[in-house]
């Protein structure tokens, strides 16, 4: 936590006008858009790509998530899918010669009923199985890992034990994706703001390019990547998705002296915490139960991870509120993403993250580019193709997806 | 936090609500004639509007029943409230203005 954060340079990457053709157009310049720019060139060589923005680069759910990193799912679909992305986590800072403050200081989930023992120990056998690095710690354990945690018995909900994922962490979320933006435009990729998609291209069943408040770009293939708006957009091809967009919210303290020493994620008492770099202790809880766009959130869920927060750290009495703010989260019936091709021809889509797909980032890229790339999707996500929803194969992760939605 | 008006309690905070997501969602009329496709369809789609939007809500901490709300879904602004009068298979939708 001694670290600085790292000088802004004042260029990262180039403003073009939006040229009338390209061989990929990414609808949203989010983490998983860029991320999906960068891999498509990296890993296959294509660059005559566009990435369009509505807002600004990464001012949508990437500006406004709590920047846990973990790969503890209980699926294996999802376990293999988010450990590809912490593995590549772990070599990224080297590969787009960026410090973006990745720091492995690990996850506890806490378990304050026999229930949440038993899931916990059985998502900790599931994750080993996996090739995933989990431990269980008894309440001693997690009093000496993260010595702010209340583990007196004489609470409501005490704390009876918790996973560790040692190698989870947190990483500067605005610097992932400048260093994603900035190696992407490197390899040519336009880097298009202020750039809203407000219908497609069409010709028969294919589609073949967008409209865009810049003027109409052609482009050899469509994929959307625009989180809580997916289903705005597709409802502009008449695709009808399994999509519901509800707010979720976060919060910062003020500037604390470092105190925190890991993340700590609650389903029961229900908040997460970890300490930024700078020292706000980050916190989010869950979505609101109603749909919504409004990029905000209701009160009463800050009251209630407030509630939640000092029952498990009273040591943070008397820190303020500094910020709150909310993000449209897309959540699938199954919490699981949805990344693959669509019934429309050339239209790709990679979509239903929920409260989650900032950990996802580097992954969700890769197998997201080598869809659009070959067409067909990668192993890693073939499991997570829109046909599930038709054929019934969920991949149902509301329990480690640590949010209740 | 959303002041809701129950159609027979009155105006409560929305904490005393229960949502129960897209309203006029009507139960398939030739159940056993649907594809595995129209019974994906019915059972996980669901309008994702960004505008008015008529839902369900459940008065679950007060008099228990439910009924239908058109809300925006930008501002959260409630633009009606509907005893609940469940749609028919086949018979139109009300106009959400």
């Amino acid at each position: 936590m001694s670290h600085q954060l790292p000088e802004h340079p004042d260029w990262l990457w180039r403003t073009p006008d939006p040229k009338r053709s390209y061989d990929v157009v990414i609808v949203g310049a989010g983490g998983h858009g860029l991320a999906t720019a960068y891999y498509l060139a990296r890993n296959h060589g294509i660059t005559n790509v566009a990435v369009l923005e509505r807002g600004w680069l990464a001012g949508g759910n990437m500006a406004r998530n709590t920047t846990i990193i973990r790969s503890n799912y209980l699926c294996e679909e999802s376990a293999a899918l988010y450990e590809h992305a912490l593995k590549l986590w772990e070599v990224l800072p080297q590969e787009l010669e960026y410090d973006f403050l990745f720091s492995q200081r690990g996850v506890l989930n806490l378990a304050h009923t026999l229930q949440d023992v038993r899931e916990g120990t059985r998502r900790v056998n599931a994750n080993r199985l996996g090739g995933v690095d989990a431990e269980w710690l008894d309440t001693d354990q997690v009093r000496e890992f993260c010595p702010i945690v209340n583990t007196s018995p004489d609470v409501r909900y005490p704390v009876l034990g918790a996973t560790l994922q040692p190698r989870a962490g947190i990483a500067k979320h605005d610097h992932v994706a400048w260093a994603l933006a900035r190696k992407a435009d490197e390899y040519g990729v336009d880097l298009i703001q202020g750039c809203e998609v407000t219908g497609f291209l069409r010709d028969g069943d294919r589609v073949v390019g967008v409209r865009t408040s810049r003027g109409p770009i052609s482009a050899g293939r469509v994929a959307l990547a625009a989180a809580g708006h997916s289903s705005v957009l597709a409802d502009l091809a008449g695709l009808r998705l399994p999509v519901q967009s509800h707010p979720l919210q976060a919060l910062v303290s003020e500037l604390l002296e470092p105190v925190h020493p890991t993340v700590v994620m609650s389903n029961h008492v229900h908040v997460y915490v970890s300490q930024a770099h700078k020292g706000e202790l980050v916190m989010g809880a869950g979505v609101d139960s109603y749909n919504g766009y409004g990029q905000r959130g209701s009160f009463h869920q800050i009251e209630h991870q407030m509630a939640a927060a000092l029952e498990l750290f009273p040591i943070f009495a008397r820190a303020h509120v500094l910020r709150t703010w909310g993000g449209i989260v897309d959540v699938t019936p199954d919490a699981s993403p949805i990344i693959g091709p669509t019934p429309i021809e050339n239209l790709y889509l990679n979509c239903g993250w929920g409260t989650g797909g900032f950990k996802a980032t580097p992954s969700s890229g890769w197998v997201y580019a080598h869809t659009i790339a070959t067409g067909e999707p990668h192993p890693l996500n073939a499991p997570f193709a829109l046909e599930r929803f038709t054929t019934g194969a969920l991949i149902d992760e509301h329990g480690a997806a640590a949010v209740a939605h | 936090m959303l002041l809701i008006a129950c159609p027979w309690c009155g105006e409560r905070d929305e904490l005393e609500f229960h949502y129960g997501g897209q309203a006029h969602v009507a139960y398939p009329a030739d159940p056993e004639g649907l594809s595995d496709g129209e019974w994906g369809e019915y059972l996980f789609v669901r309008d994702n509007t960004k505008g008015p939007f008529a839902e369900r809500w459940s008065h679950a901490a007060g008099c228990r029943r439910w009924f239908n709300v058109v809300r925006h879904t930008v501002t959260h602004e409630i633009l009606a409230v509907q005893s609940n009068r469940p749609v028919a298979a086949g018979q139109p939708k009300p106009v959400i203005a």
